[in-house]
């Protein structure tokens, strides 16, 4: 099993294990993704890059998408909650 | 401006999933220069995400004959357009790829299909195998309450693999009747390999409780999913949960084929015997030609693969193999083809696209995909339709009617770095 790594979400650092995606360390943060047009607070669904619901900002860099993008060291992840 | 790189092809694999793995190794084998392009972090497509670094796995064997082979791996990068014949632009995370072929093979695979339900667009109401991808990619279930609903053998191999890692699964819940499931069970008689898998699932999957004829009517939750209520044999039973894992089968990927001008029917990319589309030169592999399963994506990929390389006639004995595998995937159709009341599970004001946030009622006022889309902003947020797409599709009949590129988001830069080769050659040639 690979080392856990530390992450930023929305300014609290949380471990996650090593590999992890961003949109996993989002949900462990019990944090949301996005919100939508509306306003309503949206999470990850198709979990394969398809879908576009977990879009978060991560390293400053607006419209990621979470789930596709693994977890580095010191990353520092913001949602739209 | 971000620079772009460029590279050239004898054979171009777009996808890196069983089919696309098959087809690259295949390909590289006869001797040709191969480039597996795949917008994931890693190759394995869905099915065999994460696996990369796990023993005695089948992965794992084409994995290691794909680089004896010697093909180029780009993994994080995904295709969002053809600026002239034999060229296709992906984005990476360091910038632009342009990357040219001779032969090109398409084996972008499938995604779930998503039908809306009150409730549908709480968090951790996941794709099932939305889910499962989650928690290959670190997500710890261990100790979660998990309905798994919707349709098709993916929610079973999903429960297995929930349950293995300690997910607690109440119930399975699969819109198909026990009638059709029962023909489904005797065509994987006709199937070794299928019954092998289908003992195993069995025992995983031992004190369950399976419902047919039984779906999701409503998510409820303040922050997240907390409960669901199912129908089950014309009943409402409320289940409380930790995540609703909900998909009703599989739909193509087959945007990028249609860009390209491959022939479509009912969405399925169209093949000759060798696996090649409408288009010369361009081959399709795997989910895209028909929702049919990892063995069957491996052989089409395999054809694919040797026919682009140019060894057509190695690929002429595994036909056989791949029409019987084919008949197989007839069946599934058959047996997971929804039902009908399924159209009445979004009340109106549910959200049908989840992009812009368009509801059931505002739809219903129109009377085809380009006037909803065009009146109500349906399918044109970022997803471009992936999602409400095929929902639409089964909810009001509508076809979508074109497809332009950039088929996915894409940075401004991405689209302005490409310079078509005649321009080129003027600005290298100089004038006059």
């Amino acid at each position: 099993m690979p080392e856990p790594i530390t992450v930023t979400v929305n300014g609290t650092s949380l471990a996650v294990p090593g590999g992890a995606t961003v949109a996993v360390a989002i949900v462990l943060a019990g944090a949301a993704c996005r919100k939508s047009v509306t306003g309503e607070t949206r999470g990850p669904l198709c979990g394969m890059g398809i879908c576009y619901e977990c879009r978060a900002v991560i390293n400053g860099q607006l419209h990621c998408r979470s789930c596709q993008i693994i977890c580095q060291p010191g990353m520092e992840v913001r949602t739209d909650e | 401006m971000s620079n772009i790189t460029r590279d050239q092809f004898d054979v171009l694999v777009v996808g890196g999933g069983p089919a696309g793995l098959a087809a690259a190794t295949c390909a590289a084998e006869c001797g040709r220069h191969v480039g597996v392009v795949d917008d994931n972090p890693a190759l394995g497509g869905q099915i065999w995400r994460g696996e990369v670094g796990k023993a005695a796995s089948e992965a794992v064997d084409w994995y290691a004959r794909l680089r004896a082979a010697g093909a180029n791996v780009l993994c994080g990068a995904r295709v969002f357009h053809q600026p002239e014949p034999e060229v296709l632009l992906a984005e990476a995370p360091d910038g632009p790829l342009e990357l040219k072929y001779k032969k090109l093979i398409l084996a972008t695979g499938a995604r779930e299909r998503f039908l809306p339900f009150p409730g549908w667009t709480l968090p951790n109401v996941m794709g099932a195998g939305g889910l499962q991808a989650l928690v290959k990619s670190g997500l710890p279930i261990a100790g979660k309450r998990v309905v798994v609903a919707g349709s098709g053998p993916l929610l079973l191999a999903v429960a297995a693999y929930l349950r293995q890692h300690g997910a607690e699964i109440p119930i399975i819940c699969e819109q198909a009747s026990w009638g059709s499931l029962v023909g489904f069970s005797l065509a994987l008689l006709r199937q070794p390999q299928k019954v092998r898998q289908g003992f195993a699932l069995r025992k995983q999957l031992a004190g369950i409780s399976f419902a047919a004829s039984s779906w999701p009517v409503s998510a409820r939750g303040e922050r997240a999913v907390e409960e669901v209520v199912i129908s089950q044999s014309g009943k409402n039973k409320t289940v409380p949960c930790d995540y609703l894992a909900c998909g009703f089968h599989l739909v193509p990927n087959s945007e990028l084929a249609a860009l390209l001008g491959c022939r479509l029917r009912d969405d399925l990319v169209q093949v000759d015997d060798y696996q090649q589309t409408s288009v010369a030169g361009i081959f399709c592999a795997g989910e895209p030609t028909g929702i049919g399963g990892l063995e069957l994506s491996l052989v089409e990929g395999r054809i694919a693969g040797l026919a682009a390389g140019g060894s057509a006639p190695a690929a002429k004995p595994l036909f056989a193999e791949r029409e019987k595998l084919r008949k197989f995937a007839r069946v599934l159709d058959r047996t997971f083809s929804l039902r009908a009341e399924l159209r009445g599970l979004p009340l109106p004001e549910t959200i049908v696209c989840r992009c812009e946030d368009v509801t059931c009622s505002r739809l219903a006022q129109h009377t085809s995909w380009r006037a909803a889309k065009l009146q109500t902003r349906c399918g044109m947020g970022p997803c471009q339709a992936r999602v409400c797409g095929p929902a639409t599709g089964f909810l009001f009949g509508w076809a979508q009617d074109s497809i332009r590129p950039p088929i996915f988001p894409t940075r401004f830069e991405n689209l302005i770095t490409f310079s078509p080769e005649a321009e080129r050659s003027e600005i290298t040639g100089g004038r006059g």
